[in-house]
């Protein structure tokens, strides 16, 4: 028997460094205690799996560490010990209703590991490849699976690939964007947390392809445990002859190595990026001359996301064919999503393009948390768009949801419930891209920080007549007026709230009334007096002693005295605080 | 090149990390990272230190400092609080997670407690959306916080200082 612990960084973050501990305490001998990555189950976390040899016996989840001892007598014999803490079939499903190529390993193998890696048919891409393979029929195999890059801009892996393999250079660079910085997504993490030779082997074979003799990872600071797996991953690697010189007896010879970003979400433009990467401030450059020809110290540089290169073994593998079979015309093969906000099934979910919203979303993360309204989700980070509910059932390709305002981004998937003011989701995200904005262009510099104002004064129930349309105005010259991806995709939040969710604007401007009861400025608190039984916890509650009244009877709240922060509303027990 | 009158930092403790990547091309970013670990934070005389010993210029590296926002020109307390302001935890309620920190401590934002034990940082996603919200207390990832919790948490690491 065998012991699986999951250990993403969610995982720990739910408990699962300490469940492990509790297991190591009392587990016998014969029984291996080890760990694995990220099953993407992060609304089950911990999980803890029991395997008889590659038989996975029982799932547990949401383990205690004092379930310690019930997981022992279940290995010991005791076949019902832990019949209250096992996965029930319902949410089975999240994983049955998935099919995982980038995320295949996830949750199965330890990533600290090579050997359980090379097990379950790791380097055997690689291998085929160095072996069998020119550079061009490699990227003619991936032309044929139809990949396209998983960061957002989706565009065709061959094609980069081709280019940096065509472009004259002595020496070239093959990079990984691990720079996840869109807020809501966190595919990359798991992948690099739990999966790390997979992004190694598919780096070697981008490298092959394009002539690369050296690789580089740029890593977000914030991952400091996807840096320590990857860094591992990496020092295996090269012991184990998959990296370094003469890889696996060929001619073939990279290096790789780890950059820590330091924070800044334009750095997720390849060629701030690349700015980044020589140290500078990440400030994109112009194009045309494209990091195909000039990138990385000016040298031919090809640069992908870390969920494209999780792909490439299994094409490889499996042939270009099999992974273009699934998806659309315009989308081929799986898109692995990020699902959190108010759903019922928060994680990882990786599904063929051509499913719908819909199913990812009900289907898939079973509906809204507490089966309240859905109103909106969200895609593409700041980048990205609120989708309505009319909308749900657009299919995932890059085109279609391209066609609703919002993108298919990095896979992030925020799902949002009629409590969420759309005017104050638009807020959040500007004061993200003018926080975030390099300051480069003009457009999107102070243009990102005239919409805040804007919609800052909007939320606050100082908006005026007029306000729509400037806002519109601004997100159009901000979109023509910025170099980079970040500029010309920052007004899409504005702009899909304004295009589904104009009445909430209106209600905000014309009312001063936040439809979500969601702005506080725009609140206001009463008591019923008829409901009201005069239990004075709201007085006490109340931070400046805004509510009178004696004890048994009504109270009332001193509107002048109220600071809004909902304190009475949160604490009466017979729904007699009324929010307006 | 000196910096004022302002020179107090031991600039011997980056002595290491300058002979290592001094002379490495693109390493400014790495060689403050080092920097900050050594000393909780970039004081401004050490990055006129580094400057020089890279061959830059001070305008260039403090550009660069203030540019990303791992990096910090201010010492901070014991304990670094990054609470997660991503879309997930924003659409879970991180604002009244703040507004608890807030409460409890009396700092908001980028300020450092008097005792010098604790210091607020917003910052943006985490990657542990699926338990948001989120914070982290040094190295320590708490999820599915909620006002009550997020109180008790920072209470206890009160008590442990206490």
């Amino acid at each position: 028997m065998r012991i699986v612990v999951g250990q993403g960084s969610c995982g720990i973050a739910a408990g699962a460094a300490k469940v492990y501990s509790a297991i190591e305490k009392i587990v016998p001998e014969t029984c291996e205690l080890t760990i694995t990555g990220c099953i993407g189950m992060c609304f089950l976390e911990p999980v803890v799996d029991v395997y008889d040899g590659n038989n996975l016996v029982k799932r547990l989840v949401k383990v205690q560490p004092s379930d310690a001892e019930k997981i022992i007598a279940f290995i010991s014999g005791d076949e019902n010990a832990v019949n209250d803490i096992e996965i029930t079939d319902e949410d089975k499903d999240f994983l049955l209703k998935q099919t995982r190529i980038a995320l295949r390993h996830c949750g199965i193998i330890n990533p600290e590991k090579i050997e359980e890696y090379v097990a379950d048919d790791g380097y055997k891409a690689l291998e085929k490849v160095l072996k069998t393979m020119t550079p061009e029929e490699v990227i003619e195999e991936i032309k044929l699976s139809g990949l396209a890059g998983r960061g957002g801009a989706g565009f065709p892996t061959w094609f980069k690939w081709n280019a940096a393999r065509q472009a004259q250079g002595d020496y070239k660079y093959l990079i990984c964007n691990a720079d996840e910085g869109d807020p809501g997504a966190f595919m990359d993490r798991a992948v690099i947390e739990s999966d790390p030779h997979n992004l190694i082997e598919g780096m070697l074979i981008g490298a092959y392809a394009i002539g690369a003799k050296e690789a580089v990872v740029y890593v977000r600071a914030e991952y400091p445990l996807a840096i320590e797996r990857l860094t591992n991953a990496i020092k295996e690697a090269e012991e184990k002859g998959y990296l370094g010189e003469n890889i696996l007896g060929s001619s073939f010879s990279c290096k790789m190595r780890i950059k820590a970003g330091a924070g800044a979400f334009v750095c997720g433009e390849e060629t701030a990026l690349i700015e980044s990467l020589q140290g500078e401030r990440g400030m994109p450059r112009l194009k045309p001359p494209f990091p195909a020809q000039s990138g990385y110290w000016y040298k031919p540089s090809n640069i992908n996301n870390v969920e494209t290169f999780a792909n490439v073994s299994w094409i490889i593998l499996n042939g270009g064919e099999a992974f273009s079979a699934m998806g659309t015309e315009n989308s081929k093969g799986t898109k692995v999503f990020a699902l959190t906000g108010k759903i019922k099934k928060g994680g990882l979910v990786e599904i063929p393009m051509g499913k719908t919203l819909r199913d990812v979303i009900f289907d898939i993360g079973g509906g809204i948390r507490n089966d309240a309204r859905f109103k909106a989700v969200q895609m593409g980070g700041p980048s990205g768009g609120c989708i309505p509910e009319a909308l749900l059932d657009t299919v995932i390709d890059y085109k279609a949801l391209g066609a609703t305002g919002a993108i298919m981004g990095s896979g992030g998937m925020v799902v949002m419930d009629e409590t969420t003011c759309m005017v104050s989701m638009a807020q959040f995200f500007l004061d993200f891209t003018t926080k975030e904005s390099c300051g480069k262009c003009v457009h999107c510099r102070i243009g990102t920080k005239r919409m805040l104002e804007i919609l800052s004064r909007i939320v606050k129930g100082e908006g005026k007549d007029g306000d729509i349309e400037l806002l519109e105005e601004l997100c159009y010259s901000i979109k023509d007026g910025a170099l980079c991806g970040l500029g010309q995709t920052a007004p899409n939040p504005v702009l899909t709230t304004i295009k589904y969710f104009r009445n909430e604007y209106e209600a905000h401007i014309n009312e001063k009334k936040c439809p979500a009861k969601a702005c506080s400025d725009l609140l206001s608190y009463r008591i019923d007096a008829e409901k009201c039984r005069g239990c004075t916890l709201c007085s006490k509650k109340c931070p400046v002693d805004a509510i009178s009244g004696e004890l048994k009877t009504a109270h009332s709240i001193d509107v002048s005295k109220c600071i809004k922060c909902g304190a009475c509303y949160n604490t009466c027990k017979f729904n007699a605080v009324i929010m307006e | 090149m000196s910096c004022c009158n302002c020179r107090k930092s031991d600039l011997s403790l980056v002595k290491a990390v300058l002979d290592k990547y001094a002379g490495v091309d693109g390493s400014l970013i790495t060689i403050l990272q080092h920097t900050q670990d050594i000393y909780g934070y970039l004081p401004v005389d050490v990055l006129y230190h580094i400057a020089e010993k890279i061959g830059s210029t001070p305008a260039k590296v403090m550009g660069v400092a203030t540019f990303y926002s791992q990096f910090r020109l201010q010492p901070v307390g014991k304990y670094l609080i990054m609470l997660c302001q991503g879309t997930a935890c924003h659409v879970n309620g991180s604002e009244k997670i703040e507004k608890a920190i807030v409460e409890e401590l009396g700092i908001s934002d980028g300020e450092t407690t008097a005792d010098g034990l604790f210091t607020l940082k917003n910052v943006a996603c985490l990657g542990c959306c699926s338990i948001s919200p989120v914070m982290m207390i040094n190295d320590e990832t708490y999820g599915s916080l909620t006002p009550d919790k997020t109180k008790e948490i920072l209470r206890s690491l009160k008590e442990k200082e206490a």
